[in-house]
């Protein structure tokens, strides 16, 4: 198993090398000079031509390619113009905000996914079940942004249970549990979508695992009903789910663009939507870069989870 | 999520015929929700493309005296916004908007994804692999990511969120199409056109195209609201329509900044795009249901854990036969589809002594496993029910006592060998682990004591090396190991009665021979009755003493081995034993038999094999044929046997 896991880890790098060619290429393509579309059109002639020259964008493709790379490994990833400090620096700061949003909206929907979708298949056709399809279909339909804003007027504004917005109190903030207060509303936005993708994918899989000949064979051994459905059918649907957790990873992490701008958490994703606006492409691309390489490491982590749980991929 | 590939069916389960889909009640719901789903969207679609015909305020027309008005104010239904425009007017020209957008991406990712698909699948190779990895690279970043970074070059503005959201959905369209196209491509039409002399792009577009219709069609319905919220969502983030252009998404940017002094300015387009949103992927599922063959036929029903028992009328008290461990009588089991009823076993009696073994032989269909299935309640429900008889387990009917009492004797008292020994174990655990689960079900054993047991069972079935092969996996043996593993399991209670149901159709001839052989020693020593279902009268001579051959859910002949197989009554017990090889005879015909067995839910009146039987003649046709003692311990379903003179005995 080690070997798979090593093998799958080596397979990683060339994707992890490709991303960085498209995040690269995506930056090439800028129209139009791009040291002054990183400057910004107040930039001074003798300013575009200093930064033409820093990024080397005078010479090939090829050879500003393998600079940049060179760079990267040193783990420059340039300046922020806007912010006036390296663009590393900025994103990896911001992306520990994001990490700790997105990973506990992704273990938010896995456990409530994974609960519902088992729950349905089980009582399928009840209402319970029929509760449940409603409930996921609403989840997939809602945009998550609106139910951010939703959840703030409820819970923030009215009932004033949860801040509004931000990771820490201003005053006297700080500590785990000031955090737990301020990331509930906002991972459970973001859970919401995922949730209902997972839930209605685990009710599939485990009617359709049901209905296999290895379920006959657990009853027919006379093992209790709730082993059946609990050890044998959900391991094997669990297969099936955890690649599609995977990919939930890439919704999540996506997702928290809208999510930190309506609660205003100090992510990543609301960084680049400032830069989106302020056209800070070096902090664009840095930014991109960084959620892409998690987002590729979330599924080689999902990926081994899969292999160590089913023996057939070894 | 296209997967080409079909449900397995249950064995018994009989082809649907044309009456479409079961009535249960979830497709129905289903079906009704997508019927509301898309009155709601033609509703939204209606109002948006009558925008310029409707008597409404112009939506960009800033009123500062009437900034902020609250729904149901004096001339503004749905109140105004911070300029003093009217809400419901720049919501119904903002819906306009989101549509196009949303729509336009569709079709443009549409375009584009089938035709890398297309391409992709059609050509193979070389051009596959790299359009392919081109596509999985794309699809290595996270959805919304890619999409702000398309953003992010081509500069905020509601046509270039549309290029983004559409390149993004590529992938989609790409993956699905391109499955299925490879699939066609090697199909026969394919390569007749090319002999044809056509062209690559007419075969494409010609014969392939219309094929991966239906895949298109549903990618579109499943990611058109996607793409609509999404647009929204790069508005509402202020990268998609630039003011004064306004869609629902930068609507909702806009109210968020006064949420807390007039959050109706926001609620309400966010709504909007809920509703929108909800009712496409309404439309989406019902769309899908229609055109996915898997949940048409009504494939995905959980089957409980027990046949359920739905007896017109309470059986009267059986006395179970002297020397009779397992005594079944009258047997009806069917299977309702909808307004269908198939009836798969038809009345059907079976007596099995201690250490005996009866072999029930049919063709495939013919409801043999059916009848054998349903006496521990494995008949799958839904849709098979038990609807007549009594079986009776030392007296006890298995068809009235509790779920539970059935689990404590599936497994102590009666125990099961199936077909393929390859889906009958679960691929996820040892085979240790399922044996000493078997174990333990029955026996309050300890890990330790329970892992000794299961490796005495192994050896018991003559496996090499027991405690080695408890760490492997079902996937790491061959199929005559893994059958082996299955008669184990079956052992593990200390059952009196197998229940074995074509435990040698899926293995090759000699390992057939050697579990035949495992079994008969096995009953010989352990005094283990066997119910033996199988097709194949060789097997039948191999271990069988008595038989009971079976035909459309009924019993045609029953008697001793020795006495069916050298004299058979029945025309097609006859035909069947015709059918087995003989070594040393190479010059002797096997006959099929002609024709197929009778669809269980439209039998004939008369004799159901009547209709392929060559000795079939009117009376035969007139009722329903009784099952008659012929000689001592033998009974037939027929009133023109071939042996006449044993009758007369």
């Amino acid at each position: 198993m080690s070997a798979y896991i090593a093998k799958r880890l080596l397979a990683a790098i060339p994707v992890l090398f490709g991303l960085t060619i498209i995040v690269f290429l995506i930056m090439a393509m800028i129209p139009g000079d791009p040291a002054t579309a990183i400057l910004g059109s107040y930039a001074t002639p003798e300013n575009v031509e200093k930064l033409n020259r820093d990024l080397g964008l005078d010479k090939p493709l090829l050879q500003q390619y393998l600079i940049w790379i060179a760079n990267l490994f040193q783990g420059d990833l340039g300046r922020s113009y806007t912010l006036n400090r390296p663009v590393l620096d900025e994103v990896l700061e911001r992306f520990s905000a994001t990490l700790i949003l997105a990973g506990t909206a992704l273990v938010l929907c896995s456990i409530l996914g994974l609960i519902a979708g088992v729950i349905s298949a089980v009582r399928q056709f009840s209402w319970v079940d029929k509760t449940i399809t409603l409930v996921v279909l609403i989840g997939i339909s809602i945009p998550s942004f609106w139910l951010g804003l939703l959840l703030i007027l409820v819970f923030a504004v009215n009932l004033r249970w949860f801040p509004a917005s931000g990771m820490y109190a201003i005053y006297g903030g700080g500590g785990p549990l000031d955090l737990l207060h301020h990331l509930f509303l906002p991972a459970l936005t973001l859970a919401v979508v995922a949730t209902g993708v997972i839930a209605r994918l685990t009710r599939t899989a485990m009617l359709e695992v049901l209905r296999q000949d290895y379920i006959r064979t657990a009853r027919a051994k006379g093992v209790t009903e709730n082993r059946v459905i609990y050890r044998h059918a959900f391991k094997a649907a669990l297969v099936t789910v955890i690649p599609v957790i995977g990919i939930q990873a890439g919704f999540v992490l996506g997702g928290a663009v809208y999510i930190e701008t309506v609660f205003q958490w100090p992510g990543i994703g609301s960084m680049l939507v400032k830069a989106i606006s302020t056209r800070d492409l070096l902090l664009v691309q840095g930014g991109v870069l960084v959620v892409a390489s998690a987002y590729v490491l979330f599924n080689l982590a999902a990926d081994v989870l899969q292999t160590v749980l089913d023996p057939r991929l070894r | 999520m296209a997967e080409a590939s079909t449900a397995t069916a249950p064995a018994a389960r009989p082809r649907k015929r044309s009456s479409g889909r079961p009535d249960n009640l979830g497709l129905l719901l289903n079906n009704r929700l997508a019927t509301a789903g898309l009155a709601i969207f033609a509703l939204i679609v209606l109002t948006a493309l009558l925008a310029p015909l409707l008597p409404l305020p112009d939506p960009d027309v800033t009123a500062p005296a009437d900034r902020l008005l609250r729904p149901l104010s004096e001339g503004h239904l749905l109140g105004t916004d911070a300029l003093g425009r009217d809400i419901l007017s720049r919501l119904v020209w903002g819906s306009r908007v989101s549509l196009a957008v949303g729509i336009s991406a569709t079709l443009i990712a549409a375009f584009f994804g089938s035709l890398i698909g297309l391409v992709a699948g059609y050509a193979g190779g070389r051009v596959d692999t790299l359009l392919m990895r081109g596509i999985d690279m794309v699809m290595a970043f996270p959805y919304i990511l890619l999409a702000l970074a398309i953003v992010a070059v081509l500069g905020p503005g509601l046509l270039n969120a549309l290029y983004a959201i559409a390149v993004v959905n590529i992938p989609f369209f790409a993956r699905n199409i391109r499955g299925i196209a490879l699939g066609l491509s090697r199909r026969e039409f394919v390569d007749a056109a090319r002999l044809s002399g056509k062209s690559h792009a007419q075969i494409l577009f010609i014969e392939v195209l219309p094929n991966v219709l239906p895949v298109i069609i549903i990618t579109m319905s499943t990611t058109v609201g996607w793409m609509i919220l999404e647009t929204a969502g790069l508005s509402f983030l202020g990268l998609g329509a630039q003011p004064p252009q306004a869609d629902l998404g930068s609507m909702l940017g806009d109210g968020r900044k006064i949420l807390f002094t007039a959050p109706h300015v926001s609620i309400i387009p966010g709504l909007m795009i809920f509703a929108l949103v909800m009712s496409i992927n309404l439309i989406g599922d019902g769309v899908r249901d229609v055109l996915d063959p898997r949940l048409k036929s009504g494939a995905l029903t959980r089957p409980v854990a027990r046949t359920a028992v739905m007896r017109d009328h309470a059986p009267g008290k059986f006395l179970p036969s002297p020397g009779a461990v397992l005594d079944v009588r009258g047997l009806r089991t069917e299977f309702h589809f909808g307004r269908e009823i198939f009836h798969a076993v038809g009345g059907v009696d079976m007596r099995l002594g201690q250490g005996e073994c009866l072999g029930i032989v049919g063709e495939s269909g013919s409801g043999k496993s059916v009848a054998a299935m349903s006496i521990m309640g494995l008949v799958p429900t839904p849709p098979g029910r038990i609807t007549q008889g009594v079986a009776l387990l030392d007296g006890e009917d298995l068809f009235s006592v509790s779920d539970e009492r059935v689990r404590q004797l599936r497994g102590s008292a009666v125990s099961h060998v199936f077909q393929d020994p390859l889906s009958t174990l679960h691929p996820l655990f040892t085979i240790g682990d399922q044996l000493i689960e078997a174990i333990q079900a029955h026996q309050p054993l300890g890990k330790a004591r329970a892992t000794e047991k299961a490796a005495e069972l192994l050896k018991l079935v003559r496996i090499p090396n027991p405690a080695e092969r408890l760490k492997a996996y079902p996937h790491e043996l061959s199929g005559g190991m893994r059958q082996r593993v299955c008669i184990a399991m079956a052992l593990a209670g200390d059952a009196r009665i197998i229940i074995a149901d074509e435990p040698t159709t899926a293995l090759d001839v000699t390992v057939q021979a050697q579990v035949l052989s495992l079994l008969d020693a096995l009953r010989r020593e352990n005094n283990t009755g066997i119910l033996f279902i199988t097709h194949d009268f060789g097997v039948v001579s191999a271990i069988c003493d008595r038989v009971a051959v079976m035909y459309a859910g009924q019993f045609v002949e029953t008697g001793t081995t020795a006495e069916i197989l050298s004299s058979p009554a029945h025309p097609y017990t006859a035909k069947l034993i015709d059918c087995v090889p003989v070594l040393g005879q190479p010059e002797r015909r096997l006959d099929a038999i002609e024709g197929r067995p009778p669809v269980v839910n439209d039998l004939p009146v008369g004799c159901r094999f009547a209709p392929r039987c060559p000795r079939a003649r009117e009376d035969c046709r007139t009722g329903p044929i009784p099952l008659t003692r012929f000689g001592a311990g033998r009974e037939v379903r027929c009133i023109h046997p071939l042996t006449r003179e044993a009758a007369d005995a």
